[in-house]
This record gives C-alpha cells, structure tokens and sequence, in this order.
C-alpha cells in the first residue's frame, strides 16, 4: 500500500505519469467520471483549511466517490485527547483513503504506520504539504512546458512555510534549477534544506531583497507569513509585511515569470497583480483538482482504462 | 594518583570527554543493576587534559553500546576477559536511534502523543548529524544535553 508523506515518494518518472494523468483528466473529465464509485475519502482536517479540503473533496466527487470527515481539531475526537494513530485506525474502517492535515510535523507519518488505507500528507506543521507541491509542478509544467533548468525565486517565510520545504525537495531532482531564497533573516530556509542542496552539489543563493532579486528570476513563489507558526505575536507583526509585490516590482520581472502562490494569499502579493497575464495563482487552484483526482487514482490502483 | 583496580570480565569505557559519565551510566540503565562500576571522573589524559572512564563488571555482550558512539564520539571500549584486555571494540554510528533521545521540537507530533517512539536516523555520516524520522529536527552526535529519555 502506497502513501504520499513526501514528494520524494514518486520518483521523477511516477510524477511525470501522474502529471499525464492529470492533463488527461483535464481534457476528458468525462472518462473519470466513475472511476471511484462507491468509495469514499476521509479528509481528517485538525487544522483549517479552505482549498485543500474542499479541493480534496471536489477531486473525489469528480471521480464519483463520495467525501467525509471535519475540519477541525475541536469537531474530532482529538478534542477528548483521542490520538492520531488511534483516530486513522477507526477512520480506515469508514473509508478507502485518507486525506490529513495537522499542526504537528510528522502526524501524516504517524498516521500511514496506523492506518490500512492510503495516507496522504495534506500539510503537517511547518514540515511538507506535498499535494501543493505537486500541484505547483502541474502548474509549472503546463506554464512552462518544462520542469527544469529554471531560476526560481522563493520569497516570504521559508522557515516555516511547509509549501517551499516540498517544493524544493520536489525541484531539487530536476537538471539545471537554481534556488533564490528570498527572506528576512528570521525566516531563513531551515538547514537540513540546504544542507540537502550542498550534499546534491545544487546551486542556490540567500537573500534579503526582493528588489534586488526579482529581474533574474524565470519564476517567483511567493509566500505569507503565518501568523499560526509563530509563538510570539510580536515577531509576527514585525515581519508579516517585510514583503508586498507590488506592480513596480512585477515592471523589473522578465516578462514570462510567471507569480506562483500557495494561498491564503495576505497582503504580500497586491490585488493590482491579480490582472497581470504573469499572476498564476488562481490557476493552480485549479490544476489541484486535477492533480489531487490523479493522485487518488493512482494510489488506490485504479486504472480506468481497464475498467 | 587514584587507583582503581583491574576488573576480572566485562568493558571499560575509556576517553569518554569529562563529565559524560553520568549521562552514559544512565543510558546503559547501569543504576538499575548490580553489576560493580566504577566511575573516574577527571583522569588525567594526555590527549583530553581531563577524561571519564567507566568500569563495569559484567557479562561484555549484556550491554548495549551501540549509541555510545553518538553520545560520545570519542569513546573506545575495551573488552575484559581474564584480567586482560580481548577485545578494543569499534564503535560505528547507529543508522538508527529508537528510545534514547527524545525530541525537543514542540512542533514535532511525539510532543503531544506520548506513546510513540522517538526515531532519529543518521542524515549525514561525515558530520555524524541526525534528524527526528517526523520531523527533521537536527541533533549531533556528541553534543549533549539533558535530552536522554
């Protein structure tokens, strides 16, 4: 049985078949349409969440199955103190996969040892968020046609933005891609990032400006602060507008670097941006669907061809 | 000039840096038999200036020495049979530690489920660095502290 925890999970190979997938998905979502009759997802949300739940359930009502589950710790039986490991042992016994997110890092791991049906990692703390990351590489991929020799830029809370940890995990297997990590000092990329990079011998660069940065850069991941990751409300309220993107700084941009971000977007991507052709945000909301349809399929083993 | 006597069977721990020998003692779970130790702090040491060294009466092979070589890298252990030394056991860094350390990292998901086990793998063999299996958090060998479960 096959979870998804990591990005690293499917080799290079595994994603490209699953990127085929998705694009075939969204070209024939006719064909899919039944797919998972009669199975049901558990989406098992101890920590808000606006699109990736309601992505992960759309993804499989599109495959004709069916979605339950809560969307908060307080709702569960966490609340009475019930663990992970016990919860995902009952929820295996209501459905066929489970989606969870949890403010802890590790929970989506703790949950495949437990669990009898296919775990996916919808985001542990401040640790990995793969399905945004396969997403964003759909996104990439379809953009730009290709998923290597790019620099891209990474900006905002890389220290606790789980979203950028899978990202460059993801990318880091891909020729010719070169990392500008673009932070305040307090939110640096965590070291075992980089020191993963220094050990695949990966070309990257730390900085602080996004003014300085941005004209060199074919593609710019932008992320939020999040006011959540932080135990100290003062440091969020120091750095939760060190950087907005503005229309100025989109006029330094090359003109095909395309504007990648997770969501909730705060304050640090302006509205004015959101008409510029270059703003891909909203449209990999929609390859998440896809891409999360893809992803069921393929970890229940569902071929509809041989349907 | 303190002298402490030859042991029959069992295993000294030489080189241990001074002041780690309580923290191995413990480990070893040494306070919960009655094998004879003894316990030097602060030899004089040519090499370290001042060193631990533990002696511990016992059967060689009842012990588990495996994470010593994380604990204290500089450890060496000699094997004592008939009075005399048989064995200078090499210490190698574990792939994996289960049950000794426990993790700091109040993000870390065994910081709210008691019951699991702390897991820590070998990431990186030159710089003897190990990470939580859940979260990553970052741990080297032979810096301690009162992190031992």
């Amino acid at each position: 049985m096959r979870h998804l925890l990591s990005p690293l999970d499917f080799s290079v190979q595994e994603l490209e078949d699953l990127f085929d997938l998705a694009a075939d998905i969204e070209k024939n979502p006719g064909k899919y349409a039944h797919a998972c009759d009669g199975l049901k997802i558990a989406t098992l949300f101890y920590e808000p969440s606006t699109r990736t739940r309601l992505s992960f359930e759309a993804a499989m009502m599109n495959l004709g199955g069916k979605a339950l589950g809560f969307a908060s710790a307080d709702s569960s039986s966490a609340a009475k103190g019930e663990s992970v490991a016990d919860t995902i042992r009952v929820i295996s016994c209501f459905a066929d996969i489970a989606a969870i997110r949890h403010s802890k890092e590790g929970a989506a791991l703790v949950a495949s040892r437990f669990s009898s049906i296919p775990v996916i990692n919808a985001g542990d703390g401040g640790h990995e968020h793969p399905t945004q990351t396969l997403l964003d590489m759909m996104t990439i991929r379809t953009l730009k046609g290709r998923l290597d020799h790019f620099t891209i830029g990474i900006c905002g809370d890389l220290k606790f933005g789980r979203t950028v940890h899978s990202l460059v995990n993801a990318m880091s297997r891909y020729e010719g891609v070169h990392f500008v990590f673009i932070s305040p000092p307090e939110l640096r990329v965590p070291d075992y990032i980089t020191e993963m990079l220094d050990e695949k011998g990966l070309s990257y660069e730390e900085k602080i400006s996004l003014d300085e940065a941005i004209s060199g850069l074919d593609l710019l991941y932008m992320t939020r602060v999040q006011r959540e990751r932080f135990f100290n409300e003062e440091d969020y309220v120091r750095l939760k507008n060190f950087y907005v993107l503005t229309p100025k700084l989109m006029s330094m941009a090359k003109e095909d670097m395309y504007v990648l971000h997770p969501l909730p977007r705060v304050n640090e991507i302006s509205v004015e941006i959101d008409k510029d052709p270059r703003a891909a945000y909203f449209r990999q909301v929609q390859y998440g669907v896809y891409v999360r349809m893809a992803l069921i399929l393929t970890l229940l083993g569902i071929d509809v061809d041989s349907l | 000039m303190l002298n402490v006597g030859k042991i029959e069977e069992g295993i000294v721990l030489d080189h241990i840096e001074a002041g780690k020998a309580m923290l191995i003692y413990h480990y070893l779970k040494l306070d919960r038999t009655e094998y004879p130790v003894a316990i030097i702090k602060n030899a004089r040491s040519e090499a370290m200036t001042r060193k631990d060294i533990l002696k511990v009466e016992c059967d060689p092979d009842s012990l588990n020495l495996d994470v010593i070589a994380f604990m204290a890298p500089s450890v060496t252990v000699n094997v004592i049979k008939g009075g005399e030394i048989v064995e200078k056991r090499q210490l190698h860094l574990p792939e994996e530690i289960t049950g000794v350390l426990k993790c700091h990292n109040p993000r870390c998901i065994t910081s709210i489920e008691q019951e699991l086990p702390h897991i820590f793998y070998l990431s990186d063999h030159t710089r003897q660095i190990y990470r939580c299996r859940y979260c990553e958090e970052r741990y080297t060998a032979g810096v301690l502290e009162k992190r031992y479960r």
